[in-house]
């Protein structure tokens, strides 16, 4: 039984703000577990989560099955290259027979938008989405507020630059929608061909001009590039890229003074941002990797965990 | 008189022919697969009419009886995806769907580029359920570099020609096609999209697509490509057709250029005018991916008025079945298209003619006449001496769209489970049911 409004994680945007809060004070908790000696609760035992990764994933997929683990839940991970996938067998058999396996939770990662709502029509499991190509990302999403919160203790009015590609980047959707539900006043940044179409209708401030983009801002929340961007005729070079878009020491002095600097990873340096600024006294970057333990812990359990087990008082 | 006069008799319908100009209830009397004569109730056609036998009545009280429909875009996948249609198979879908008449489009495999692959789909189609007129390919192979023999393709009955599915992107090919094609006075179907444009997208370009970051196909790829074709049209005094119209950019340039008298007409598919790209996120089902695909709702009803005010000549249903397995997928993985062949009837009633945006008449025009000059097709109308293609209607008849139903043998349908008004009640061709409820 779900203590959230839906049984899956699909996406932030029309999920509830009830619901956000909830995961973001249960991963308050699940923090504080992972800062014990023995960093295991046993809320998911004899629950079954299985990875679906038809994507390369680092930080995501070890957070996924490092919560799945330290919440006791039997884990079974899935890569495309070694799988069925690589004889053709479509997404729908392959998860139905994983299924037939009985299994109780899927989380998913796809380069297809959507993918997640197409498992939900014929799969029992809670499904979570862990990025379904350029649409959502909701648990980076989640604990980019999760660190945002742990900071200044709210989200309510404060203004959260997002730098960089707005038209191929999930994170900047998931963020965009979690962040608006919960109070913030949200900015986005980019050249103009990585803008996508009628991008203001999100409701957020666009810029094509980072200078602008932030004066006054409390957080920047900077984008990966991807270098095939500028392949496909999207910006001229990296190096014009870096100087009209990179975040550098020099422009820090437009935020204000308690400004945060985040990166979903994995970095560019001296691209989208220097290292100096990334590794700086105000960089959270590697909270936000710590925090995401605790976020998704907070999902899966929130989704799926019983408190008979332990839970995680 | 006796009943051997006559092989069929409709009673007590609706008779609606646009062709014609009239509607009004009268008694249809068909002979050796021909009309015979349309008459009004009267003393004598009643004395007539106690003469026949039971099996030659059809009493179509309540119904509307109109000219057999005309679908100008159907894609029936034989030669090469038999597995997904038939012409065999698409006929009957035609049939149960109120068409009479169709015309395939040439992008199977093999292409219908030559003589030899219209010969084959009509020899298919001699005993099918419809009438198949074969649209032939523009260019040899559809790779718009070297124009197909298009007097061959007509010798053999090609009624226009077409690339569909692809668009003839070197306008000196488009030219020469436009050209050409004159000497038979055929049209020349475009498929109207610039692809380095739309190259990679998924759905309509808008805050839809924005918003489920899926890559984006502007609704300018059809703009830009329809106003260097009126161009063309214009210089060469050819005939161009537009395939599929979808956006208020196109319609207008379509309207301006039907005022400066260029030779232009245009098709509009049911989808297009009842569903718009907000339909897609809300659960990613396949069957809405479709090409062109669906537009935003301003252009939506962009698509209505063009349709209304006569911009857009006809309705057309741009029939595209694909398997359940290539459908049953990701969504930016799925072949576009969807069935439309036995929902199009219901779809335009339920969605335009009882939100008040078409009569009847303008609806059957759309569907008949219409689309039958656009080909030069002998049919459309239900004038004495035509061949006796006629679709008897049942205006009122609710029923929901099951994909077990379909006569089709594919189901790609966005509109399994919707409540449509009106549906076939018989489908008679050249004087025979092909099609009864």
């Amino acid at each position: 039984m779900s203590r959230l409004s839906s049984r899956h994680l699909l996406g932030l945007e029309g999920t509830s703000r009830q619901d956000i809060e909830a995961i973001l004070e249960t991963a308050d908790t699940f923090r504080e577990v992972l800062d014990r000696t023995i960093k295991k609760v046993p809320t998911l035992r004899g629950i079954t989560v299985v990875n679906l990764f038809y994507e390369p994933s680092t930080r995501t997929r070890i957070s996924f099955e490092l919560a799945e683990k330290r919440l006791s839940a039997d884990t079974v991970s899935f890569s495309p290259s070694t799988s069925s996938v690589k004889k053709g067998e479509s997404l729908r058999d392959t998860l139905q027979n994983i299924e037939a396996m009985k299994i109780d939770m899927v989380v998913v990662r796809h380069s297809s938008p959507g993918v997640p709502y197409f498992l939900t029509r014929f799969s029992d499991a809670n499904i979570i989405n862990a990025g379904d190509g350029a649409h959502e990302h909701p648990t980076q999403a989640l604990l980019d507020m999760h660190t945002i919160y742990k900071k200044y203790g709210k989200l309510d009015g404060l203004r959260v630059v997002l730098i960089g590609d707005a038209a191929h980047s999930r994170v900047l959707r998931s963020n965009i929608w979690g962040l608006k539900t919960m109070g913030a006043s949200v900015a986005i940044c980019g050249p103009a061909t990585l803008l996508p179409y009628e991008v203001e209708k999100f409701g957020c401030d666009i810029y094509t001009n980072l200078d602008e983009a932030l004066d006054g801002a409390d957080v920047v929340n900077v984008m990966r590039i991807q270098l095939e961007r500028q392949h496909a005729g999207l910006f001229p070079s990296q190096r014009e890229y870096t100087r009209l878009f990179g975040v550098n020491k020099d422009r820090l002095k437009r935020l204000r003074r308690n400004y945060t600097i985040m990166h979903p990873g994995p970095i560019n340096r001296g691209v989208e941002i220097t290292s100096d600024v990334a590794d700086g006294a105000k960089s959270v970057i590697l909270d936000q990797v710590t925090n995401g333990q605790a976020v998704r812990m907070a999902v899966l359990y929130l989704l799926r965990g019983r408190d008979d087990e332990g839970g995680v008082s | 008189m006796t009943s051997k006069k006559y092989d069929l008799v409709i009673q007590n319908g609706r008779v609606i022919d646009s062709a014609l100009g009239f509607g009004r209830d009268a008694h249809v009397f068909i002979k050796d697969g021909k009309i015979a004569m349309i008459e009004a109730d009267s003393a004598p056609i009643r004395q007539e009419m106690r003469s026949l036998d039971d099996e030659q009545i059809v009493d179509a009280t309540g119904k509307l009886v109109v000219p057999g429909l005309v679908d100008i875009h159907v894609h029936l996948r034989e030669p090469g995806r038999e597995d997904e249609e038939t012409v065999e198979s698409g006929c009957r879908a035609a049939a149960a769907g109120g068409f009479t008449s169709i015309c395939c489009m040439p992008n199977t495999t093999p292409r219908i580029d030559n003589q030899e692959t219209v010969e084959f789909v009509q020899d298919r189609a001699r005993n099918a359920a419809a009438r198949v007129y074969v649209v032939g390919a523009i260019t040899k192979g559809l790779e718009g570099k070297e124009l197909a023999e298009i007097g061959d393709l007509v010798q053999m009955g090609a009624v226009a020609i077409s690339d569909d599915g692809y668009y003839v992107r070197n306008a000196e090919m488009m030219r020469r096609a436009l050209e050409y094609a004159r000497m038979f006075d055929i049209p020349v179907m475009q498929h109207s999209e610039d692809q380095q444009l739309s190259e990679g997208g998924i759905m309509n370009e808008s805050f839809e697509s924005t918003r489920l970051g899926l890559r984006g196909s502007p609704s300018v790829a059809e703009e830009v490509a329809v106003l260097r074709d009126i161009a063309l049209c214009r210089m060469t005094g050819g005939r161009l057709h537009i395939q599929h119209i979808t956006t208020r950019g196109a319609v207008q340039a379509v309207r301006q250029a039907k005022k400066e008298g260029v030779k232009v007409t245009a098709e509009a598919t049911p989808h297009h005018m009842v569903l718009s790209d907000t339909e897609i996120g809300k659960e990613f089902n396949t069957n809405l991916r479709v090409n062109p695909p669906l537009r935003t709702e301003t252009d939506r009803v962009a698509v209505i008025e063009g349709l209304v005010d006569g911009t857009i000549d006809c309705i057309a249903s741009d029939h595209a079945p694909h398997s359940a397995e290539e459908k049953d997928c990701e969504f930016d993985q799925a072949p576009p298209g969807m069935i439309g062949l036995e929902t199009t009837l219901g779809l335009i009633k339920t969605h335009l003619i009882d939100k008040g945006y078409l009569s009847w008449a303008d609806a059957i025009r759309k569907m008949t006449v219409n689309p039958a000059r656009i080909l030069n097709l002998p049919v459309g109308t239900l004038e004495a001496g035509t061949v006796a293609d006629i679709t008897i209607i049942d205006p009122e008849k609710k029923w929901t769209v099951k994909a077990n139903k379909f006569h089709s043998r594919s189901s790609n349908s966005p509109y399994i489970g919707r409540r449509l008004t009106c549906q076939v009640f018989k489908t008679i061709l050249g004087g025979k049911v092909v099609y009864e409820r």
